[in-house]
């Protein structure tokens, strides 16, 4: 028998309608799917007992026929530990939240499982979900299924590659300056960040607060389009989140992509990007054309200073949202401090790892009385300015294509000693997130050592059905997505 | 050399909203620890903040009393500083965009109205409490009143004595309680403030250096506090000395101030707009709907009722204390349509009464439109005033409605003129030998006929008519002879 685990969202839902397997068998077959995989250490945490538990009431509903009304009763999927579920420890890969078990759901986690999924795990991700390797994680590094000694990216890279290693077949990541993105393009899987407020932030730990989003990470375009219709929408515990209407992103996967018009920014083909790289994103655009859609040279000048803009209003609400983790009230807690002052520092210097306390040291100097103006608020004055690049840009094209990252995985410690240029690996995702745009990174190719590349194509605020249009007529006239990690068959 | 006092006052008002202003959870004083707190309240992760709109009203409401100009485009920000009753280790507030700026409020000491400006008014979450448990030497944290709405409202530095700064601080009171907005309770912590004070060269422009006096809980200490202070520094600088600028703490026991901080050691609280909540626009719109819902403020109330109404302005001051004093007042005046009589009637009898019985007017056993009835019968000489006072009494022991007593006791003025006549020529026969004294000049026994008249009649009589009728009686006589 296959393994049932590596299987579609989609493929699954035929076979548990037409009873080909029960949920149990899914979900079983999950389970044991991270257990053969535990090398990856893709997840912290397994569910095991609640999700056996959950996939047998999935049988029992699905007997009375409620699929219909929950499109994903039954289905295995994977959580970014970054995400609050009830009852589900919630580490945030730290260890200041080491034995933090969350009294409530995220909405997302609700949204998912109201349509009747199966939560089987939690995923590994870089601490609070800072970095771009996964190698900032309280609990060890994630293995990227492509190839075991090289880095899967980050943050969500626990979640990128437990769907590329046909553990689950969606996993929920969090993306705040490509974390989606980057981690589906090393792991040659899709990854979508939404609009900034097309998806609820409440009960999703905060990292930068106007960056944050979530989004799914798939194998295929339609189950990343069929999950994001799920967990899009507004939601009256998060002030951010956008009222309007959500639209049927499913309905518009085959239709033509003829006369749409394709801008491509010269400043994010520039030295430095992976020749490989670039070729493959190139004869991806050129794929696109050939489909019927136009190509126009577009320019974002901003590009060059996103990262410095990013690395002053990232870490800046960073070190206001991690104030919480004082060892009063929740989390970890240092022992034998002498006065509240010690019990601060101490906590906080024992509880958080290395980038994330160089995040707030930075965060906390961009805060700062004499600082603020030079570093806070001229840095708000270029996110304007980065938006409204885009905005010009959108007016001469419907939707950019450009390379996820500058390069495919790198070795595990290739870049760890390099803050730096470890930055740079998210030099053509951040834009997006400062942008409050949505971005989608799908496989493009792989180079000549068998890594994945990915295409990444963004749109206008709220227009991810344009997205999921042109990212599945590539995908339909390529076969990268049907392409299997040599992990992954191995433990067949 | 004389000194001048300079004062500035920032006053926090618990907003009654009933719920926090970020989150559901209930903002009701006195539950136990730790009993009205939700996700946001503990500032749990993953947690966002949701503006309750109430709180916009409520500072727009403020705003217009206080003649402030009302900002359009309004943004939360950040203040970050560690503390275990700090549940996210900030405080969501307005920095330097708050809601008014730049109003007044006008106060009467003395008889001698002053001007005090409003340079803002701000609204901002409240912090939880620590309670230090001295047995067992530890800290424990209650987060219920951890969210709950304030408006923080900055004076500017106006004010020119301690007695000044608690009539201020009486006035913003009773504003904030004739709107609705708080109910002022300093005992509750629903009113506290902070003062800060210098002392300059009189005839001097410049501000002096100044200390702030943090977290003062009463009227009493205010002036206190603020007494002390300005002792303090007028023999600092009498003896040449300078003041150091520092954070003091009031201690109620000693009557004296003591430092908490000084300026060098002064937090950064790296303030930045809140990115989890969204700008709060306030529309014209918005402002005009406030303002049609505001009730009357207690400046205007006092100008209607000795303007329009002829009260004193020591009645109208009384009236206008409380908003429910004014309430009953006008609900009275609704029915009886006599101010003067209506004023009487509630300050005195009435206030009495509810001190005797340790009542407040909101449960006064006598509906005001009750005491507005009884008003009417006197001003209609249905019954008397003595018989409405024992009306009264048993009105505030049964509530019964006025004429239901009046019924059942058979109360009833006489008024008519032949009754009344009949008594007095009774009254004149039966004593021939005074009215003799009477009409042949002394005036003095006038009053000894109106006794004798209104004994015969048991007190019914209206005193008045009894009065003309006697002499009236008198004069006819006179002219007969």
């Amino acid at each position: 028998m296959t393994n049932l685990s590596s299987l579609s969202l989609t493929e699954m839902r035929d076979g548990l309608d037409s009873k080909k397997f029960s949920a149990r068998e899914l979900t079983s077959s999950s389970l044991k799917g991270a257990e053969n995989l535990k090398g990856l250490n893709a997840f912290i945490e397994m569910a095991s007992e609640s999700a056996l538990k959950a996939a047998d009431e999935a049988d029992i509903a699905m007997k009375r026929g409620s699929s219909t009304s929950r499109p994903l009763l039954g289905i295995p999927v994977a959580i970014k530990d970054m995400i609050l579920t009830r009852g589900l420890k919630t580490t945030c890969a730290s260890k200041i939240l080491a034995n933090f078990i969350p009294p409530y759901d995220a909405t997302v986690t609700q949204r998912l499982k109201d349509a009747g999924a199966i939560v089987v795990g939690k995923t590994n991700l870089d601490e609070f979900a800072m970095g771009s390797s996964n190698e900032n994680s309280a609990y060890g590094v994630v293995q990227n299924p492509w190839d075991t000694s090289r880095v899967p990216g980050g943050s969500s890279g626990g979640s990128a590659a437990a769907v590329a290693a046909g553990i689950v077949p969606v996993a929920l990541g969090t993306d705040t300056g490509g974390s989606i993105r980057q981690p589906a393009s090393f792991c040659g899987v899709v990854g979508i960040k939404p609009t900034y407020g097309r998806v609820s932030r409440y009960g999703v730990v905060a990292y930068a607060s106007s960056l944050d989003q979530v989004g799914p990470i798939a194998r295929n375009v339609r189950d990343a389009a069929k999950i994001t219709k799920i967990l899009a929408g507004n939601d009256k515990a998060d002030a951010t989140s956008s009222a309007l209407r959500v639209t049927d992103y499913e309905a518009v996967l085959g239709r033509e992509i003829k006369g749409l018009k394709v801008g491509i920014p010269k400043e994010y083909f520039i030295k430095g990007l992976n020749s490989e790289v670039e070729e493959s994103v190139k004869a991806a655009i050129a794929q696109l054309i050939s489909a019927g859609a136009e190509a126009v040279e577009i320019s974002l000048p901003t590009t060059e200073v996103a990262l410095s803009v990013y690395y002053v209003l990232a870490p800046a609400e960073a070190s206001s949202n991690l104030s919480r983790y004082d060892g009063v009230k929740f989390g970890y807690r240092a022992s034998g401090t002498k006065d509240l002052k010690e019990l601060y520092s101490k906590t906080r210097s024992e509880g958080f790892g290395k980038e994330v306390k160089r995040r707030i040291l930075i965060g906390t100097h961009v805060l700062s009385t004499g600082y603020y103006d030079a570093f806070y608020l001229r840095a708000q004055k270029v996110r304007k300015l980065i938006y409204e690049d885009f905005q010009r840009a959108f007016s001469s094209c419907d939707v950019i294509a450009c390379p996820t990252a500058p390069s495919t995985a790198f070795k595990i410690g290739e870049k760890a000693s390099d803050p730096l240029e470890m930055y740079l690996s998210d030099i053509f995702t951040i834009p997006v997130n400062l942008a409050g745009l949505p971005g989608i990174s799908v496989p493009c190719g792989f180079d000549r050592a068998g890594l994945p590349i990915g295409l990444q194509l963004i749109g206008r605020q709220f227009e991810e059905e344009t997205l999921f249009k042109v990212a599945y007529a590539y995908e339909s006239s390529t076969q990268w997505h049907k392409k299997v990690p040599p992990v992954f068959a191995a433990s067949k | 050399m004389e000194f001048e006092t300079v004062i500035g006052l920032e006053a926090h008002v618990q907003l009654s909203t009933r719920s926090k202003i970020f989150c559901g959870s209930s903002t009701e004083f006195g539950a136990e620890p730790n009993e009205h707190v939700d996700p946001v309240t503990l500032g749990l992760p993953g947690s966002l903040p949701v503006l309750n709109r109430k709180v916009v009203e409520f500072a727009i409401m403020l705003g217009l009393a206080t003649s402030c100009e009302i900002r359009r485009f309004n943004r939360f920000a950040r203040k970050h500083y560690f503390y275990p009753d700090l549940p996210k280790g900030y405080q969501i507030s307005q920095f330097d965009e708050p809601i008014c700026e730049r109003g007044k409020v006008v106060i009467l000491l003395n008889d001698v109205h002053r001007t005090i400006g409003i340079k803002r008014i701000h609204m901002e979450e409240d912090a939880g409490k620590n309670i230090h448990d001295s047995r067992t030497s530890s800290s424990l944290v209650d987060l219920n009143r951890a969210g709950v709405p304030l408006l923080e409202i900055v004076s500017e530095p106006d004010i020119r004595s301690p007695a000044e700064a608690a009539a201020y601080l009486r006035s913003l009171r009773q504003l904030v309680r004739f709107l609705g907005v708080s109910d002022g309770n300093m005992d509750e912590g629903s009113l506290r403030c902070d003062a800060n004070i210098s002392l300059r060269p009189m005839g001097e422009r410049k501000l002096g250096t100044r200390t702030e006096i943090k977290n003062i809980n009463s009227f009493k200490f205010v002036e206190r506090g603020l007494e002390y202070e300005v002792a303090r520094q007028l023999s600092v600088l009498k003896s040449g000395g300078t003041i150091l600028q520092e954070t003091l703490t009031f201690d109620s026991v000693s009557g004296a101030t003591r430092s908490l901080r000084s300026k060098e050691e002064a937090a950064d609280y790296r303030y930045f707009p809140d990115p989890d909540l969204p700008p709060v626009t306030v529309e014209e719109s918005w402002i005009e709907e406030v303002r049609a819902r505001m009730p009357k403020l207690p400046q205007d109330a006092k100008k209607e009722l000795v303007e329009a109404m002829g009260l004193t302005d020591y009645d109208a001051e009384v009236l206008t204390a409380e908003r429910a004093f004014l309430d009953y007042f006008d609900a009275v005046y609704a029915v009886c349509k006599n101010a003067r009589g209506a004023c009487n009637w509630v300050t005195s009898e009435l206030f009495g009464f509810l001190n005797k019985n340790n009542l407040d007017i909101t449960a006064s056993p006598i509906k005001p439109e009750d005491l507005g009835k009884l008003v009417q019968l006197v001003d209609t000489e249905v019954i008397s005033g003595k018989m409405a006072k024992s009306v009264f009494e048993e009105m505030f022991a049964t509530g019964t409605a006025p004429e239901t007593i009046v019924q059942a006791k058979g109360l009833r003025q006489i008024t008519g003129d032949e009754e009344i006549l009949s008594a007095v020529r009774g009254v004149f026969e039966e004593n021939a030998e005074q009215l003799a004294a009477y009409l042949g000049g002394n005036d003095r026994l006038h009053g000894f006929f109106v006794g004798k008249v209104m004994k015969t009649t048991g007190g019914n009589a209206n005193p008045k008519k009894v009065n003309e009728l006697i002499l009236q009686e008198a004069k006819s006589r006179k002219e007969s002879k």
